[in-house]
């Protein structure tokens, strides 16, 4: 087989390119400290998160765009030209599934999501973020009855307003980075978990983003927090219409873990990636930030990225409570125009604080795939220890992996080991594979799969399923 | 149940295969012997559908089809299995799941339902039984750090799984110990059937002392220059090719 056959088969439709008719109530673009006011007093916010809105968005006005130092090439968003709120048209907050519009139901189910009967035998309570807003959140009852809280970040700032002050912007600050600092100043919605002291969620959260409208960004923040000896596992998932402008999702993520408390959180992103000449596509820039904060916590991410046409994004932990332990799993995909610059940050300030980071990187067409990653180990971080691998996968010859390790040790009793290795799917795999019966695009899937299977084995059963179909979707194509 | 007929084989430009014939029935086990560079290996991986090699002539019928006309995996689905010469790792995937997948390809092919994974597991350890090979490194992955000879068995399991009409034994004998090779050649005599035919290639004799062929050729230069019965291994043996080339010398001349 021709390594342009090899490519063409890495080519992929995107299915969850559709678009939902259905009548928003969209802010004219622009921005300026109305649009902000505005979102605020849409959401009924107090005083204090508007004054903290208001002061992101002064400080992101004196910041610049980082896109010089990533391995991204990509044209700005024109920030004065995109809506920064959009909504479906509704009177008032829905109160149960009934009181949902049929037709987002509808999209939902196209996307297989549950958000009816179906996701009670599934175990799964989903919040579903439909632009700007949050749609639906399912089992909030059985969850309640636990302790813990699983709602819209809107209704967060409600209903538990001292909590939500407490933590937001706590790991993430407001002038974090462009990206963050933007997000603060417009974030419109996201998911607020909570679980109490000593609770084990006795179900996976979920939360699916689906931008629709077009023109507009999408701003959502998701703050989880988890007491002492808890567990919580967070999955979330996107999608996006295909459309021919390129479209910005800036995200902000901040976890807290406190003493033998563990977060699990999982992403399986497949937002629009543009089509196979790299026009249109989702702007990924995500700001991922977990803080270990007592001892004996633990984090975990897991990130399965096919989608969007550039990604910017490092899921990253903080060290900071004695023993606890940060983990990074990661399959990032860039196929036809996609780049990825995605990578984490580790950083070690407690002691015998450990981390892990396996990253796999699979490049297809003209995809370009960077992993940057930080491991730093404080002077006060005795004993720690940190161990990444980092491995990319060439499909054909257009295509590129990068890596850029940056490793900084501040004292002489810790251990940091890295391993990486970039490798080609070899004509003689395929071939193998073939002789024993599986076609050329299962026998491509098949070997990608083994190749990512350290991290797949991270993912919940169902989302680990779902990855293994999605990245066969996303190698799928016209074989020659 | 194969028929090759004057094939010709061209590797970078170059003839490998010059007019090489062929005729295997039902349950029939020949062997090709040959010299380093006669085109043996040519000839299996032209046989399971390899790119790289341009057919510049000749035919080939596999049960009834055209055998050159078929993707690597149609013929898989024909029931053609190859046993590498050098078996290929594949990281990260357990021979378990690859031989589900290959399976069920395979089915899938011939128009017979998938089966799920306890059906699987109970075909996997009858087959395996019958060819006297034990199952344990399909729990690791796909030749991911096995030694030469665990390879080869690995093959011989694959094959014993994937129940071939015509297997196709690459050099199964190269590098292998005794023991090995005896593991090997059990698999392929617990193999043999009415229904199976296999095709040998081999440099030495030793193997033939295991597997006992019907029939016997000797490929030099890309042709079969010398056909004979079970006998005619010790012959070579004894005298070696260069006897087989003077002999087909002296005939052409």
């Amino acid at each position: 087989m021709t390594t342009t056959e090899i490519e063409q088969l890495a080519k992929k439709e995107y299915k969850y390119g559709f678009v939902t008719e259905i009548e928003s109530e969209t802010f004219p673009p622009g921005l300026n400290e109305d649009v902000i006011r505005a979102i605020s007093a849409k959401k009924d916010e107090p005083q204090w998160l508007l004054d903290w809105r208001l002061k992101a968005f002064a400080t992101w006005q004196k910041m610049e765009e980082p896109d010089h130092w990533p391995q991204l090439k990509y044209t700005p968003t024109p920030y004065n030209e995109i809506s920064y709120y959009s909504s479906p048209k509704k009177k008032d907050g829905p109160k149960s599934l009934e009181e949902v519009d049929p037709k987002l139901l509808e999209t939902y189910e196209k996307l297989g999501i549950p958000l009816n009967e179906r996701a009670r035998l599934a175990g799964v309570a989903v919040d579903a973020v439909f632009d700007s807003v949050s749609v639906v959140t399912t089992f909030k009852d059985t969850l309640k009855k636990a302790g813990v809280i699983f709602c819209p970040i809107s209704e967060a700032v409600r209903d538990y307003p001292e909590l939500v002050q407490k933590y937001l912007g706590s790991v993430v600050p407001h002038s974090d980075n462009f990206f963050a600092a933007l997000n603060s100043a417009v974030f419109t919605d996201g998911s607020f978990v909570y679980i109490p002291k000593g609770v084990r969620c006795p179900m996976e959260l979920s939360t699916y983003f689906r931008i629709n409208e077009a023109s507009t960004g999408q701003f959502e923040r998701t703050l989880i927090v988890a007491e002492e000896a808890s567990y919580v596992s967070y999955l979330e998932g996107c999608t996006a219409p295909m459309r021919d402008e390129n479209q910005l999702h800036a995200a902000v993520v901040e976890l807290v873990a406190h003493d033998d408390a563990k977060i699990k959180y999982s992403t399986v992103q497949n937002w629009y990636p543009g089509d196979e000449d790299g026009k249109g596509g989702i702007y990924n820039f995500v700001t991922k930030r977990g803080k270990c904060a007592g001892r004996n916590s633990h984090i975990s991410w897991t990130q399965v990225e096919t989608g969007s046409a550039v990604t910017w994004k490092y899921p990253s932990c903080i060290l900071q409570g004695d023993n606890s332990v940060g983990e990074f799993y990661s399959v990032a995909l860039t196929n036809n125009y996609q780049q990825a610059d995605t990578g984490t940050k580790m950083v070690h300030i407690g002691k015998n604080t450990k981390s892990t980071i396996i990253s796999k990187g699979i490049s297809a067409g003209k995809g370009q795939n960077t992993y940057r990653g930080l491991v730093k180990i404080m002077k006060g971080a005795e004993n720690s220890r940190n161990y990444t691998q980092c491995d990319s996968l060439l499909i054909g010859d257009r295509c590129g992996a990068h890596t850029f390790p940056y490793i900084d040790v501040r004292n002489t009793s810790s251990t940091v080991e890295h391993e990486a290795s970039t490798s080609k799917i070899a004509e003689d795999q395929l071939f193998y594979v073939q002789q024993r019966g599986l076609d050329l695009e299962n026998a491509v899937s098949l070997i990608v799969n083994g190749f990512c299977k350290e991290v797949f084995r991270e993912l919940p059963m169902e989302f680990a399923v779902e990855a293994t179909k999605l990245l066969a979707v996303s190698l799928e194509g016209s074989v020659g | 149940m194969l028929e090759i007929k004057d094939l010709h084989v061209n590797v970078n430009g170059k003839p490998i295969l010059k007019g090489l014939n062929l005729t295997m029935g039902e349950g029939e086990v020949h062997c090709i012997m040959g010299p380093n560079g006669s085109g043996k290996s040519t000839l299996s991986q032209v046989l399971a559908g390899r790119d790289a090699y341009e057919i510049t002539g000749g035919s080939v019928t596999f049960r009834g089809k055209d055998l050159l006309e078929q993707e690597p995996h149609e013929r898989a689905g024909e029931g053609l299995f190859l046993a590498f010469q050098y078996p290929v790792e594949i990281p990260g995937v357990s021979g378990n799941q690859f031989l589900r997948a290959a399976l069920n390809a395979v089915r899938q092919y011939r128009g017979e339902d998938e089966l799920d994974a306890a059906q699987m597991m109970k075909v996997f350890r009858e087959r395996a039984k019958q060819a006297k090979i034990d199952l344990a490194s399909l729990k690791r992955s796909v030749n991911e750090g096995f030694s030469g000879g665990e390879k080869k068995r690995n093959e011989m399991l694959q094959m014993a799984i994937l129940e071939p009409r015509l297997a196709v034994l690459d050099e199964v004998d190269s590098g292998l110990d005794i023991d090995a090779l005896k593991i090997v050649s059990d698999a392929v005599n617990a193999m043999r059937s009415a229904q199976r035919s296999f095709l040998v290639i081999t440099h030495y004799q030793r193997l033939l002392n295991h597997i006992v062929p019907d029939h016997i050729h000797v490929l030099v230069d890309g042709q079969i220059v010398k056909s004979g019965g079970k006998e005619l291994a010790l012959e070579l043996e004894e005298k070696g090719y260069a006897w087989v080339e003077e002999h087909t010398n002296t005939v052409a001349g």
